[in-house]
């Protein structure tokens, strides 16, 4: 059934994003995942914030956290095994987080070409309609072996 | 924001391994700073929580602009001494080359200094400064 390979898809890449060692160290977790978009959560931290006298994330992680919701983007949309590597991305701060409270990020891959997979991403609390951050992303895909590296182009 | 305070304190005194607890996310990071004539070069020393490609094994694209916009943050805070943390508004990152499992460098130059607004220029290397595995232009708010 579709609904059952949904399901499983899902727990195979809220799997794999825990193998990704940075950001399990970030502490993310995935809460949705499909061609339409993804969204990811990192949980507020203390130890990931610039200055502990406002305890603010720092702008650092938030990057961080959006660069990779937004490559998770692309693997939705794309078969698993291709490899892809960041090939530029823009962040646009709006506001602070909030203090103590966790950090979602959206993102969405809305074109492929062959080469190439153009990404938009959010980073929010309450709602996507009060960002936080905006991320503009594209990524280049390297072959599909594991052995190409961004060296080997 | 009152982090250019201590920041201001351990570049007067020329030490800056207090930098962990002043700004957390720089331990996290595992960043360390030190003052070269004008540049503040920053390091990420390598350890394996910076990874996001364990197959190649490559540094993960987001510890690269995470450093780049600390370096551009350390860089305005100790070269033009704000009274108030500078906010960051924009930040735009080339992804050059992937990076190795090793420790990575980085420097930021402004290229304009105006009365709000600070443009930084910011690059990160391992094995050699003139080839870079990211650059990033950092825009920054004053006051």
């Amino acid at each position: 059934m579709v609904k059952a390979s949904l399901k499983k898809l899902f727990k195979e890449r809220g799997e794999f994003l825990e193998t990704i060692p940075h950001i399990h160290a970030l502490g993310v977790d995935l809460k949705e995942f499909g061609p339409k978009g993804v969204i990811l959560r990192l949980p507020y931290r203390e130890d990931l914030v610039a200055d502990p006298e406002d305890g603010l994330f720092s702008g650092g992680a938030i990057s961080a956290f959006l660069d990779n919701c937004c490559g998770y983007a692309v693997s939705a949309r794309t078969d698993r095994e291709r490899m892809f590597a960041t090939l530029d991305l823009r962040i646009d701060y709006m506001k602070p987080a909030k203090v103590g409270e966790d950090v979602f990020a959206f993102a969405e891959c809305y074109k492929i070409t062959r080469r190439i997979a153009f990404v938009r991403g959010i980073a929010y609390q309450d709602s996507r309609d009060e960002p936080i951050a905006n991320a503009t992303a594209t990524f280049m895909f390297t072959g599909s072996s594991h052995a190409d590296s961004r060296e080997n182009l | 924001m009152a982090v250019v305070v201590p920041l201001k304190e351990m570049k007067d005194k020329g030490d800056f391994s207090n930098l962990h607890e002043v700004v957390p996310y720089a331990g996290f990071l595992g960043l360390s700073l030190k003052q070269e004539g004008d540049e503040f070069l920053t390091t990420m020393h390598y350890s394996d929580m910076l990874i996001g490609n364990v197959k190649l094994p490559a540094l993960h694209g987001g510890t690269l602009s995470a450093l780049l916009e600390m370096t551009s943050l350390f860089q305005v805070a100790c070269e033009f001494e704000p009274d108030v943390m500078p906010k960051i508004v924009t930040i735009t990152v080339d992804y050059m080359r992937s990076g190795a499992a090793k420790d990575t460098f980085a420097v930021a130059k402004a290229t304009r200094v105006g009365r709000r607004v600070v443009n930084m220029r910011a690059t990160a290397w391992q094995d050699s400064r003139d080839k870079p595995i990211a650059m990033a232009n950092v825009n920054f708010l004053l006051g």
